[in-house]
């Protein structure tokens, strides 16, 4: 399977996310690079809305990832719920 | 960020639904050919638009309320940073040439590429492309004006960036970047979607974005750094857009499989030659450096793009075939480049150098095939003679590609010794190209092509040069003139940065500021 990854800025926003995405993804890597943080999986990476605000204790709405983003690579699908990445080859 | 989420009374695919779908209308009075008149010549088929659908589901509501919070943190930060007089926190002053690289061959593109969006958007008849097409154009207008605002303070204290819009259109090198882009928005929207939308953000603006960002953090320069990322978190959106528009498009219908696989090949090829200026910068400019450009193409194009197009086989799409030669000049690419502007720093907007002993064992290290053998020795000599006072600034003008407008500087695909040269009859004349990749782009488009605006061409008709100028008085000197024609200052804003004002000030104002004088 091919890599999917998404790559989020380093900071205090995205240190639960990025905790939410371990947590949920069992195959995905941190690479640490300078001022950003990049989570490679296996094939599909998924960001859970609930996981998050379990971490931040507050609602949360996934739109406002777009405030931290910095790249991605796979399709994407995005609900109220979850952000998924996935390759289908 | 700590925002309010407020209760939705629909979910996200319905809201989605009606601000985009729900907005659109059947024109009762107008023919549908007449509204929209560029949307069949290329022959692209679409016969349900419904069907495009944009992954993150934004609308405009939500699009303006995400911006305005990246505007906020990036204009404190940027603040700040003036206000700290963040520009002599840099690593070294050889840095602020990789803004100054940036300003006048990127930041105008930004704009185009907000016209290119506008333009593409007006003429798709779908509701779904024309709002995705709609925030793109928004956003890129944004990218120009940060990175000119970020910028703006670096043109305080340096040279070279005082006319980046004029230069841009007119230095020779400046050229390349600029005739990339007039390129595709010159084509029709659907070749202006692949070629953009897709072959370069969701291919190639990885491999510029991610390592100028993450390399400006690593070189202190937390001015570019916040530009960057507040642009790159669009680029983001931009990227899945690329990709939809690639699988809109090929699942539409099987007759657009070959035009889209013809732009992939092309624009692929057109962006990477672009990306040389990247090249450059990663392995030579950046003092402090993050990844080399080798490493930084086996990882967002190798990899990440071998799993794009391994997705993308089910509709018939195979990887662009210039990935080959690509890969063959990965070990040349940045070395070949950098000679070229070390020869030609009498003609650039910035300073160039000779590498360091430090820097010349990463560059072995992170080209162990070719840098000892090729490039070390070519560098060594140079230092010498610089050294002993010789130091040679290339005055003749080189010949260019009439496809990418660079210089004819590249070797043959897999001997790194012979200049690799092509050229092309084309009613009477005679054309040249730096690849067979190049030459079989003019070859499909001659008419488009021939009629490049290339500046060596032009300084030798006399079209560079401040308008009253007398090239047949006695001891004209062209350079000096195209150099007037461009807004440089000689001795200023070119030449080596070890004789600069530039280092010089540096040096003293960075003194000031950590001693009481």
């Amino acid at each position: 399977m091919s890599t999917v990854f998404l790559a989020l800025q380093t900071n205090e926003d995205t240190r639960p996310i990025i905790e939410a995405i371990l947590q949920d993804n069992p195959s995905a890597v941190v690479d640490e690079q300078p001022a950003m943080v990049k989570i490679n999986a296996d094939g599909r990476l998924v960001v859970r809305r609930e996981t998050i605000e379990e971490l931040i204790g507050r609602d949360y709405d996934l739109q406002e990832l777009q405030v931290n983003m910095i790249t991605m690579s796979g399709n994407l699908d995005q609900t109220d719920d979850e952000i998924t990445l996935f390759w289908k080859s | 960020m700590d925002m309010q989420v407020a209760k939705k009374k629909l979910g996200l695919k319905e809201r989605y639904a009606v601000m985009t779908r729900g907005l659109d209308w059947t024109p009762s009075y107008q023919k549908m050919e007449d509204i929209y008149p560029y949307i069949a010549y290329e022959g692209i088929k679409i016969h349900d638009w419904d069907k495009w659908e944009d992954p993150f589901r934004l609308t405009m509501d939500a699009y303006w309320k995400y911006q305005a919070e990246k505007e906020r943190k990036l204009y404190a930060i940027i603040d700040a940073f003036n206000q700290n007089n963040g520009h002599l926190n840099v690593t070294d002053a050889r840095y602020v040439n990789t803004v100054k690289l940036f300003i006048s061959g990127i930041s105008p593109l930004e704009y185009v590429a907000h016209r290119g969006f506008a333009h593409a958007g007006r003429a798709f008849p779908g509701p779904g492309p024309r709002v995705a097409c709609l925030m793109q154009s928004l956003d890129e207008i944004r990218h120009a004006q940060t990175q000119v605002h970020s910028i703006s303070n670096y043109n305080k204290y340096y040279n070279g960036m005082h006319d980046f819009h004029h230069m841009h259109d007119r230095v020779w090198f400046l050229s390349v970047p600029k005739s990339f882009f007039d390129d595709a928005i010159t084509a029709g929207p659907f070749e202006f979607m692949v070629s953009i939308g897709f072959s370069f953000e969701y291919v190639l603006t990885n491999l510029l974005f991610v390592p100028f960002v993450s390399g400006a953090a690593y070189n202190g320069d937390m001015g570019t750094m916040t530009f960057g990322f507040s642009a790159q978190s669009d680029e983001a959106r931009h990227m899945t857009l690329g990709l939809e528009v690639i699988k809109f498009i090929l699942e539409q219908d099987p007759a657009n499989v070959p035009i889209v696989q013809r732009w992939i090949d092309k624009w692929t090829w057109r962006g990477y030659r672009v990306l040389t200026l990247v090249a450059m910068m990663m392995d030579y400019m950046l003092p402090k450096r993050t990844m080399s450009w080798k490493e930084a193409w086996e990882v967002y194009f190798e990899e990440n793009g071998g799993a794009l197009f391994k997705d993308l086989a089910r509709y018939g799409i195979t990887m662009p075939k210039c990935a080959e030669q690509i890969a063959l000049e990965k070990d040349h690419l940045s070395h070949q480049a950098w000679s070229t502007f070390y020869n030609y720093a009498a003609a650039a907007n910035f300073h160039t150098w000779m590498p360091d002993e430090d820097e010349m064992a990463w560059l072995s290290s992170k080209y162990p095939e070719s840098f000892d053998k090729l490039y070390r020795p070519r560098y060594e000599f140079w230092r010498e003679q610089a050294a002993k006072g010789n130091r040679f600034y290339n005055k003749t003008l080189p010949m260019l590609c009439q496809t990418c407008q660079i210089p004819m500087i590249f070797t043959e695909p897999g001997d790194a010794t012979k200049i690799c040269y092509r050229e092309v009859d084309y009613k009477g004349d005679k054309y040249h190209f730096c690849s067979d990749h190049c030459k079989e782009i003019f070859e499909h488009e001659p008419e488009k092509y021939v009629q490049a605006w290339l500046p060596v061409h032009q300084i030798y008709q006399g079209n560079c040069f401040p308008e009253g100028t007398d090239p047949t008085v006695e001891g004209f000197d062209p350079l000096a003139a195209v150099l007037k024609y461009y807004n440089l200052e000689h001795g200023r804003d070119n030449l080596d940065f070890d004789i600069s004002e530039d280092k010089k000030n540096f040096a003293e104002w960075r003194g000031q500021a950590t001693k009481n004088i």
